[in-house]
């Protein structure tokens, strides 16, 4: 994927690239730290139809949602053979009992047999995570099992 | 009332209508300059109210407001930022200074103004604000835009440009010859030069030199830094307006941007009181008779920068809305082309209209440059086919 740079004098930096469907679509960094989403019309790719600021958390979390899809879709391709395996993602939300808590505590793999391959993490990937690893609010759990393990899993995460 | 009071009353209540007059242009999402300039009028020479403790104070703080106007104008842009802008856009640059200069400085001849009202009106017009098309841009959200680094190196390229420009006009007003000027002129370009050989190998020994942790040292450093260079080009004969501009220039990085951070209070404050001490010493009474010159002005140069933007952008391989809103980001006019104005003024070798018809310019176009931008699109339908890509599916 080509990424196009433009320095913005006295403001900041652009980064963006064009997508298949004819719209750009990229980041505004500003001199003073913040981020904007920025997204062109479709009849006219020179402007933007939003240009939305995010926070650093904001920018990081759509970071993950958008990588966590692409490594599901790679981990849903490379099961495809197998029957009765899927991947899904589960997000760990402010109020959840593991929040800041090692992965271990909640006994996900012995309780529901389902194994979490990676976790996202400030558009980071941390593959195949140990128990140890602590869970922050916001980190996306990329997860493998069975229909009804993963069910399972997802009520063990919110409600523990 | 003692003089003293007297002064702090006035002074007070100065500053605190610009308060409210900044904040009646906020809510209407307006630069606050033009309002400035109308507040000077109204406290000065023939207007509503007369103040008369305040107009040493208002002087010296025009001073300093100039001063710290062109410092951080120095200070927006890296060197590196200003060679690649002047490599890039220099067509584009020669273009706007061409197109924009001739329609001022065409005018003070026919209205016999001389050669030196020639040169002033020249930069008034050619000029763009860079604060107010900063502010533009990013209110309506066209950052991400592709024409708006077009915008931004033409603002660049005139950021240069005025590093040549001032010496020159600081030795025509002073008055020196033909030979005298051309001596200036070197000497202008060759401190540029070295100024931005300097900021680009050496900026950060500058940098570290004004440097500190803590802000209050900072503030004390960088402002001390600042009006020395002033005082000291201002005794040599160049503007003290040019010495801070360098100085800005020179300042480069995390320093430049810090400083920036922490002079901005200080230059909006100034920066209000230099445009009231402008309109102050404007005699409201003269606008009405050069009010049209300043209409036709206005319109031209709308028109000229438009031309400016249309070109730059289509250079730069943008479709026919962005070149309209290229143009109409740089019709702005505002805070510099009243320091040349004031400059030029307060050496005493221009005719008197001058000040009001660049106080009329200013007021038009400062006003006129964020409409400008705003209603372009809608305004420029007509010429705007609709562009030949297919909607995709």
């Amino acid at each position: 994927m080509n990424v196009d740079e433009t320095n913005l004098p006295g403001l900041g930096r652009r980064k963006d690239f064009m997508t298949a469907s004819g719209r750009r679509i990229g980041v505004v960094e500003l001199r003073e730290g913040q981020t904007e989403l920025i997204v062109s019309t479709w009849d006219d790719p020179d402007t933007c139809q939003a240009s939305i600021p995010l926070t650093s958390d904001e920018a990081a979390t759509l970071g993950n949602l958008l990588g966590g899809m692409h490594l599901a879709m790679k981990l849903a391709e490379e099961h495809k053979d197998v029957p009765g395996i899927v991947t899904r993602q589960f997000s760990i939300a402010a109020d959840s009992p593991f929040q800041n808590q090692p992965m271990g505590k909640a006994c996900i793999r012995t309780r529901c047999g389902v194994s979490i391959v990676a976790i996202m993490r400030e558009g980071e990937v941390l593959p195949s995570p140990g128990p140890d690893v602590v869970l922050h609010p916001g980190d996306l759990l990329v997860a493998v099992g069975t229909q009804e393990g993963l069910d399972s899993a997802a009520e063990i995460l919110r409600h523990g | 009332m003692d003089p003293l009071a007297q002064t702090l009353v006035e002074l007070g209540a100065v500053v605190f209508c610009l308060g409210l007059l900044a904040r009646l242009a906020g809510r209407i999402g307006m630069s606050p300059i033009p309002f400035y300039l109308l507040g000077g009028l109204a406290f000065g020479a023939g207007g509503i109210i007369k103040l008369e403790g305040m107009h040493e104070f208002a002087h010296l703080s025009g001073e300093i407001g100039v001063i710290l106007l062109l410092l951080m104008l120095g200070l927006e842009y890296t060197a590196a930022e200003l060679f690649t802008g002047l490599r890039r856009s220099w067509q584009a640059g020669v273009l706007d200074l061409v197109l924009n200069f001739l329609p001022g400085a065409g005018l003070a001849l026919l209205l016999g103004w001389g050669g030196v009202g020639a040169m002033v009106m020249g930069g008034v017009t050619y000029i763009s604000s860079s604060g107010i098309a900063a502010k533009v841009i990013t209110d309506l959200g066209r950052l991400g835009n592709r024409e708006t680094p077009v915008v931004l190196s033409i603002l660049v390229f005139e950021d240069l440009a005025m590093a040549v420009y001032l010496p020159i006009l600081t030795a025509t007003l002073a008055g020196v010859g033909f030979l005298g000027g051309l001596t200036t002129v070197a000497i202008a370009l060759a401190v540029v030069t070295v100024v931005l050989m300097v900021a680009l190998r050496h900026g950060h020994h500058v940098s570290k030199a004004v440097h500190s942790e803590n802000s209050e040292v900072f503030l004390l450093n960088v402002l001390g830094a600042a009006l020395l260079v002033a005082g000291a080009a201002s005794a040599m004969q160049v503007s003290a307006a040019v010495g801070a501009f360098m100085l800005g220039i020179a300042i480069s990085g995390s320093t430049a941007h810090n400083a920036t951070l922490i002079l901005e209070p200080l230059r909006d404050l100034f920066a209000a009181i230099f445009f009231v001490a402008f309109g102050l010493n404007t005699d409201p009474s003269a606008i009405p008779p050069v009010l049209g010159w300043a209409l036709v002005l206005a319109v031209a140069t709308a028109g000229t920068k438009m031309m400016t933007g249309i070109w730059a952008a289509r250079h730069a391989g943008i479709a026919r809305p962005g070149r309209f809103r290229a143009g109409a980001a740089l019709v702005a006019r505002g805070e510099f082309s009243i320091v040349i104005a004031g400059l030029a003024v307060a050496s005493g070798a221009v005719p008197h209209q001058l000040a009001a018809l660049a106080t009329a310019y200013v007021l038009l176009m400062a006003v006129m440059g964020p409409l400008a931008a705003r209603y372009v699109e809608p305004l420029a339908k007509p010429f705007i086919r609709r562009p030949a890509v297919a909607p995709q599916p």
